[in-house]
């Protein structure tokens, strides 16, 4: 099967949350709580267990390309659906203990239900925290990527319910392709601060589903550079094996003496 | 019909204040009148949300990072006892090292919430997760030192042959290698994550967790009537190293180590350091031969090694909800 990705534009997604709906629907997945924020139209904060489609809603004093706000300051009122990020290294696989989490052959991060312990290592070990552990279930849930609608032949929920295309599903490289070609046109009509996030020079090594996004990453709460925890394994270990040579000094002089 | 007092400019920049604060706003029957007003975000994250997961790990976690440290190091104790003909020493390191083993798999497997899930850990071994490598090692050192127990009981028994002489030290060695394997690895687990104040400190945690586990084990000793110049040693030099670690935390002043410097959180750490640290050492170094004295540096080694650990959970998951912790480290100002 080809290796397949999405590209979230945040420059056409106008925050009607279908793709929230149509995952819900499609995944079975229970309410994710029924408070007010206070964050403009986002009521669920963040992804989450219960939230495998979120969408942003960025409020910046800042002008969007070449509009004019309407209001003295200047300001915009971006939306975005955020989804887990699928990584090429992913930390959350990596640090699975069980083998729960595997790559499929579409290249997305799959958790099988029936294999995760909970033992809530892949929660921290996420650099863009996506993955969460349920409370009712006490298993960890993240995007499936819609696996069975795509061996299927079906293009995932989200995808399929976004009314203006916002959401693109298709071959990944072709996708990237898209995205620097959209990117372009948008500086070219004004929209100067239009790039792509899909952070391929970290070790997280690009991911399988790619934004086009106005601004800085961090107003999206996208990590700049987002990296991999197991690059750190071998200066943990080292620093534990050198404490350890310490300690078993420590005692043979404590008998020695 | 009475105005609502909150259904005006200022009431609705209160809630919009209050729910910057606490999250949420939890009042029913707010009605916004014209819809919430678009409010620009502060600073560079979305809303101040945090970027990251907190961990999910409940209380019996930090609890079983002391155990199985105090248990891992009681073995290699033991092991280098039983090499010096020690023979209390080392009877005592074993079963602590066994007793700590019996204690550290329930503790672990509650976190689970349903215990048979602990057997779902046994069906890969997988070097690049410290939390496979932990789950095999605690099987691993339960097995060792439960059999060094044995054949060190049966042999006291009067039942010793050639066999199990050499079976027990193959045990002993097996469980004080897989013993320090377990008192430092839950360090790596800590290092090797997306959590900016465990992942900044991932050459740290490993020199605090096994010092804690040194100084406890020795302490538990102590506190079986081992008031032997082979624990004051142990003792002077970890409460050495926490007095140390805890100098490096509080004088190199980073953004990322504010969850251990600040809050309640800090104060736990503070408070973990000082009882280790200083209050320990002290009274190891001026107390002359009051045994009293010996007994109060021991206790206060392991309350504020417990403590310690508890502090560097809580510590990750203030870092957690700190999105300006993430981006410091990825993107450092100019």
């Amino acid at each position: 099967m080809p290796i397949s990705a999405f590209l979230t534009d945040a420059s056409v997604c106008i925050g009607c949350k279908a793709c929230e709906v149509a995952c819900k629907e499609w995944n079975h997945i229970p309410d994710d709580g029924f408070e007010w924020s206070g964050q403009s139209y986002d009521n669920t904060h963040a992804l989450g267990a219960a939230t495998w489609r979120h969408v942003l809603f960025l409020e910046e004093k800042q002008p969007m390309g070449p509009q004019l706000a309407g209001i003295d300051e200047p300001f915009r009122w971006q939306f975005l659906s955020d989804v887990c990020k699928h990584c090429e290294n992913a930390g959350c696989l990596e640090a699975c203990p069980t083998g729960a989490i595997v790559r499929t052959e579409v290249g997305s991060v799959y958790v099988q239900p029936d294999v995760c312990n909970g033992c809530g290592y892949c929660v921290v070990s996420c650099p863009f925290g996506v993955v969460d552990k349920s409370h009712e279930v006490g298993t960890a849930f993240k995007c499936t990527f819609c696996y069975d609608r795509q061996r299927d032949g079906l293009m995932p929920a989200c995808a399929k319910a976004c009314p203006t295309q916002s959401i693109r599903f298709g071959e990944l490289e072709e996708l990237r392709q898209q995205a620097q070609a959209r990117v372009k046109e948008l500086q070219d009509r004004g929209y100067i601060d239009a790039q792509v996030y899909d952070p391929t020079q970290s070790s997280v090594g690009g991911t399988h589903a790619i934004f086009v996004i106005l601004g800085e990453s961090e107003a999206y709460n996208f990590p700049p550079a987002p990296e991999v925890p197991t690059i750190h394994m071998k200066s943990a270990w080292s620093a534990a094996l050198v404490s350890a040579l310490v300690v078993v000094l420590v005692v043979f002089l404590a008998f020695a003496l | 019909m009475a105005a609502d007092p909150r259904i005006t400019e200022d009431g609705l920049d209160a809630l919009r204040e209050k729910a910057a604060r606490t999250g949420k706003v939890q009042d029913h029957g707010i009605v916004p009148v014209g819809g919430p007003f678009p409010k620009p975000t502060s600073g560079v994250s979305y809303h101040g949300n945090p970027v990251l997961k907190p961990p999910t790990w409940t209380w019996q976690v930090p609890l079983y990072f002391f155990v199985g440290g105090v248990a891992g190091i009681s073995a290699v104790i033991a092991l280098v006892a039983h090499l010096f003909g020690t023979a209390g020493l080392m009877r005592a390191g074993l079963w602590i090292g066994f007793l700590g083993a019996l204690i550290s798999a329930p503790l672990l497997i509650a976190d689970l919430g349903r215990p048979s899930r602990f057997l779902n850990m046994l069906r890969v071994f997988k070097l690049r997760s410290a939390m496979s490598v932990g789950a095999w090692t605690l099987s691993g050192f339960s097995t060792a030192v439960g059999l060094a127990v044995v054949c060190h009981e049966l042999i006291l028994a009067g039942s010793g042959n050639d066999f199990l002489l050499v079976l027990e030290w193959v045990a002993e060695i097996c469980a004080a290698l897989s013993g320090l394997i377990l008192a430092s690895y839950t360090s790596v687990l800590l290092g090797v994550t997306a959590i900016p104040v465990w992942s900044e400190n991932r050459k740290l945690v490993p020199v605090v967790f096994l010092a804690g586990g040194l100084g406890s084990a020795a302490a538990v000793l102590e506190l079986l009537g081992f008031l032997v110049p082979v624990t004051q040693f142990i003792g002077i030099v970890a409460s050495t190293v926490e007095t140390l670690v805890a100098i490096i935390i509080e004088l190199r002043g980073r953004y990322v180590d504010r969850p251990l410097r600040e809050g309640a959180v800090g104060w736990l750490t503070r408070a973990g350091a000082a009882l280790a640290g200083p209050a320990s050492l002290l009274l190891r170094l001026f107390s002359g031969h009051s045994s009293v004295a010996r007994y109060l540096a021991a206790v206060c080694f392991v309350i504020g090694a417990l403590i310690s650990r508890y502090a560097w959970i809580g510590a990750g998951r203030v870092s957690s909800r700190d999105p300006q912790a993430l981006f410091r480290i990825q993107r450092p100002e100019p």
